[in-house]
């Protein structure tokens, strides 16, 4: 009993680990390539979600809204580069901090404004409903390893284009030296859009996948995107390697953490006090776990120092 | 810098006048109002020693915050239902006397910034940001999921706590205690900032090696500052929770820490007065905009990215430049 439970949530772990991937390498991308801390990328991942939601409820179909949910988050990714962002890689930090802040305001409250305050919801499609068996007793969410299997597709994909094309190439270039590569006449500017409304659509991409699971609802960025900047901070900031491994690291920890450290503590506590003191350091873990690399490397795992 | 010190005195000026006339009128409300603006003016306060004067960009003070208004809140809280919050190492009982609570306050948000301080001014720049706001987070995921003060649904006092012969929940009297804690405060951080600890830790903003090459330990300087600016803010939720006599883990989301982050930026980063009139700024907009539209937050960020993109410095130094001209 108890190991099919610890496989089930093993699973559950990696494909949150590979949702948390999107998102994290995105903005791992952005600040490695253009110096930027975006905190609106939530913002996309939610824009993701709406656009999703709309199109299914439009069309019906589930695939056409995987389709509008990187194609809504990388239009919103270009309008936003261009009108805003772009202005912001030269300024500290600070200013980049406070003006994405602002963009997650005007962003989230404009969605509120579009689509009304209540959550929508996304349907599974119906071959990707109920669950497969995977070993002889252990029965998993066909809909969840879907999420699994993408999200290894795209990082697959991912490695390709960074080490493989002409792109990735400029995208490596970008992230060691800005200005030689520009000197050497790449059109900067046009790469930083597409890096941009690169990481935009990932994140876009997993708000429609997440969407179906949860709800579509306005804020719903916020909280992923926190565990995407743990994600990055122990991963090295810049790195696609360490948001890879940081991830699965963190989707691991947290899901396994939250199940078994309950029970773990009933060993040597009572049962009521173990379930609340054990949830509630089972929330904080991967903060834990964060604190703990970065007093053994202040750089996180794959960063440069 | 003249017209600004002028403008500051109008600012005190004003911070007496709005209260008491509110008080004449009969208008409870913006007491309360008021009350609200000095208070989270002190939050930012903190944070602007921090942020503005060190350079270290904290996105994290609302743990601080959030501390100091969870400890006023348990300590009430356990006064009034009279049980103990601990029988071990030591017995301990809740207080519902600010004198009592302020001390415990202060020595905890100290406690609590001197370990995350310790642990986060191991790294800078984006990494610093990004493991203070996580540090908040993990606090908030802690408020939120332990049960025995109410969990996500937060802690109600039913009785703002006491100080000896003053009677603490008249609105004007709870505000001019706010005002004196706003008056020291800002006292306090105007000698800091003009000690030589003060020139340390403003020249480490500037340049931390130069600081390095002088013979200043600079990280000792920047956990200092850290730990000052934390127990400021610290002291600031506990203020607040007696204020709303209720305290909930939306005080210890990331949203608080940008928030006071915007009334230092809004006001004026590394201006003495700056946090306070940001934070005026912010209350009065939410209230006007507030009024007109649900969306007032659209507008604000709207506001906060022209202010960033185009005026880059804050309220206060419109008031310099126009003035500057006219000399």
């Amino acid at each position: 009993m108890s190991s099919i439970l610890f496989f089930e949530q093993l699973l559950n772990g990696i494909q949150f680990g590979t949702m948390l991937f999107l998102m994290s390498a995105g903005l791992t991308l952005i600040f490695g390539v253009m110096g930027l801390i975006n905190l609106a990328h939530g913002s996309f991942y939610m824009i993701g979600a709406f656009s999703a939601a709309l199109i299914a409820g439009l069309t019906g179909s589930f695939w056409l809204a995987l389709l509008a949910s990187l194609s809504g988050a990388a239009i919103a990714g270009v309008l936003i580069e261009t009108l805003i962002i772009r202005r912001l890689y030269r300024r500290d930090h600070l200013d980049q901090v406070l003006a994405t802040f602002a963009l997650i305001l005007l962003l989230s409250e404009g969605v509120r404004w579009c689509f009304g305050a209540f959550p929508l919801y996304l349907d599974i499609p119906e071959n990707l409903n109920g669950t497969l068996p995977i070993l002889d007793d252990i029965i998993y969410s066909k809909y969840r390893l879907f999420i699994i299997f993408m999200g290894l597709l795209i990082a697959t994909g991912l490695y390709f284009l960074i080490t493989k094309t002409r792109l990735g190439v400029r995208i490596r270039a970008g992230q060691n030296d800005r200005q030689m590569i520009s000197a050497l006449g790449v059109d900067i500017s046009k790469l930083y859009t597409i890096v941009f409304a690169l990481g935009a659509s990932l994140a876009g991409l997993a708000g429609a996948m997440i969407g179906a699971i949860q709800s579509v609802e306005v804020g719903m960025g916020e909280p992923i995107l926190i565990l995407a900047f743990v994600v990055i901070v122990i991963g090295g900031i810049g790195s696609i390697k360490g948001a890879l491994i940081g991830s699965i690291l963190v989707g691991i920890t947290d899901t396994i953490g939250r199940i078994f450290l309950p029970e773990l503590l009933k060993i040597f506590m009572e049962p009521a006090s173990a379930t609340s003191v054990g949830s509630s350091i089972g929330s904080m873990l991967i903060y834990i776990l964060m604190a703990l690399i970065l007093i053994i490397k202040p750089s996180g795992l794959f960063g440069k120092t | 810098m003249i017209v600004e010190k002028i403008f500051n005195k109008w600012i005190l000026f004003f911070l007496f006048l709005i209260p008491v006339l509110g008080f004449i009128f009969e208008e409870p409300y913006y007491i309360t109002l008021t009350t609200k603006v000095v208070i989270l003016g002190i939050a930012g306060i903190g944070l602007n020693l921090a942020l503005g004067y060190c350079g270290l960009i904290s996105f994290g003070h609302a743990a601080f915050f959030g501390l100091g208004g969870y400890v006023t809140g348990i300590l009430s809280f356990h006064a009034l239902n009279s049980e103990l919050i601990f029988s071990w190492p030591f017995v301990t009982s809740g207080s519902s006397e600010m004198l009592v609570i302020w001390p415990i306050v202060i020595l905890s948000s100290a406690f609590l910034a001197l370990i995350i301080g310790l642990l986060s001014l191991r790294t800078t720049g984006v990494y610093f940001i990004m493991i203070t706001l996580a540090f908040a987070q993990m606090l908030y995921f802690f408020a939120i999921s332990w049960p025995n003060y109410g969990g996500e649904d937060g802690l109600s006092i039913y009785m703002r706590n006491s100080l000896p012969i003053i009677n603490t929940m008249d609105p004007l009297t709870f505000y001019f205690i706010c005002l004196c804690w706003l008056l020291i405060v800002i006292f306090i951080s105007a000698k800091l900032i003009n000690s030589s600890f003060g020139m340390a830790f403003q020249a480490i903003k500037q340049n931390e090696e130069r600081v390095k090459s002088v013979g200043i330990e600079t990280f000792k300087v920047k956990l200092l500052v850290f730990v000052i600016s934390g127990t400021i803010t610290g002291l600031a939720g506990s203020l607040y929770t007696d204020l709303n006599r209720f305290i909930s883990p939306s005080v210890l989301n990331w949203q608080m820490s940008g928030e006071i982050m915007v009334f230092v930026i809004l006001g004026g980063i590394a201006r003495l007065y700056g946090p306070l009139v940001g934070a005026a700024f912010f209350i009065v907009l939410e209230q006007t905009l507030g009024g007109y539209t649900e969306n007032w937050q659209f507008w604000l960020g709207l506001i906060l990215i022209l202010e960033i993109l185009y005026v880059r410095t804050g309220i206060l130094s419109l008031f310099e430049k126009k003035f500057k001209y006219e000399k």
